[in-house]
């Protein structure tokens, strides 16, 4: 999949497509199971929207075809009344409504659960750039770990890198975890939104909004602010690093401050106490 | 025991505002009543650091050293 559309739009990206592509029509790859319950849906949907059309459109044709000017037959001239056939394009909709409906609001349901996250990540958006705050790692003086996160200027980008994608400081988190994401603003309203990842909510100032994310697979991905939100929306993207546990912690202990490495400090760690006792 | 804010029946939908202030009051409550060396209040500590932005924070605990926070926090 990633080697084709790589093929065909000549991208540099040499992995999975996790960051949208120039002239891209179809989807990108997926990284959580939210996108993949999201592209399940749309290929149920698009099963009954074929049908529709094909249906729709026969009988377009056919009426086209049968009753143009040329051969003019009046058939049921003076039909006004078809009980059958109007229980049929009545129930036959509705069906197919409630067909839509449920996989739909199964979906919705189940992402909006955030059954039982083992970390915490804020994402906060402002004018014109988003900061994330870790806070399930305090030390004594409950110092956390914060750190704000800006597009990288087109002057400064290296062979490689996605244009108007890259950022200074990633969101670092690891894989096969099930993370709770608060988003919220300080200025005016923003959206996080990730696709290949499945996300997008809105960041309202005043308000806390949570979505649960589980990372299925390591990468880079990449989104934008999807509220508009000032001159500079274009310019606050959001990169999420997805690693291995071991990577996550000794990313984690290079965040922590270095006057906070004294004794006394435990870079807190539920993860490490649950997951990983050797390397703690 | 969590050491972070897991899953609130109180608090099932998506918007956590409410679990969040829930949390930091809750906490400075419990050590009016308790005592700050008391262990169950550490978990509305973790709980509300976890939640509430940090500036939220920053916020309320100005309010509570100037005494205009909003809820009578005395046990
Ligand atoms: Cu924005």
């Amino acid at each position: 999949m990633c080697f084709l559309s790589n093929l065909i739009w000549l991208s540099s990206n040499l992995c999975s497509n996790d960051a949208a592509q120039p002239w891209q029509f179809g989807f990108q790859d997926g990284g959580s199971p939210s996108y993949e319950g999201i592209v399940e849906l749309h290929d149920d949907i698009m099963f009954y929207l074929i049908l529709i059309l094909v249906g729709v459109a026969w009988m377009l044709m056919s009426t086209i075809r049968k009753f143009n000017w040329n051969h003019n037959q009046i058939v049921h001239k003076y039909l006004n009344h078809g009980t059958v056939l109007e229980l049929i394009w009545t129930i036959s909709p509705a069906l197919v409504l409630i067909a839509i409906a449920f996989p739909s609001f199964k979906l919705l349901y189940l992402l909006d659960e955030v059954i039982d996250p083992v970390m915490t990540v804020k994402a906060i958006g402002n004018q014109w750039y988003w900061s994330y705050e870790y806070s399930d790692y305090l030390d004594q003086e409950g110092q956390s770990i914060e750190f704000d996160s800006y597009l990288v200027p087109e002057s400064d980008l290296e062979i490689g890198d996605l244009r108007l994608l890259e950022v200074d400081n990633r969101v670092v988190v690891p894989v096969d975890t099930h993370i709770r994401f608060i988003v919220t603003a300080r200025d005016v309203i923003h959206s996080f939104a990730v696709p290949s990842l499945g996300v997008k909510l809105d960041c309202i100032p005043g308000r806390l909004n949570q979505f649960s994310l589980v990372i299925n697979r390591e990468g880079v991905f990449y989104g934008q602010c999807s509220e508009l939100c000032g001159v500079l929306h274009g310019f606050m993207p959001v990169v999420i690093e997805a690693v291995s546990l071991e990577q996550y912690l000794a990313w984690l202990s290079d965040q922590i401050p270095p006057y906070l490495t004294k004794e006394g400090y435990t870079p807190c760690i539920y993860l490490c106490i649950t997951h990983l006792p050797s390397v703690c | 025991m969590s050491l972070i804010a897991g899953f609130d029946a109180r608090f099932p939908n998506q918007n956590q505002t409410k679990h969040c202030w829930q949390n930091y009051v809750d906490y400075f409550k419990c050590i009016k009543a308790r005592g700050e060396d008391f262990p169950p209040c550490k978990q509305f500590f973790r709980a509300y650091h976890s939640l509430c932005p940090n500036d939220y924070i920053s916020k309320w605990d100005t309010q509570r050293e100037e005494g205009n926070f909003p809820v009578n926090l005395n046990p």
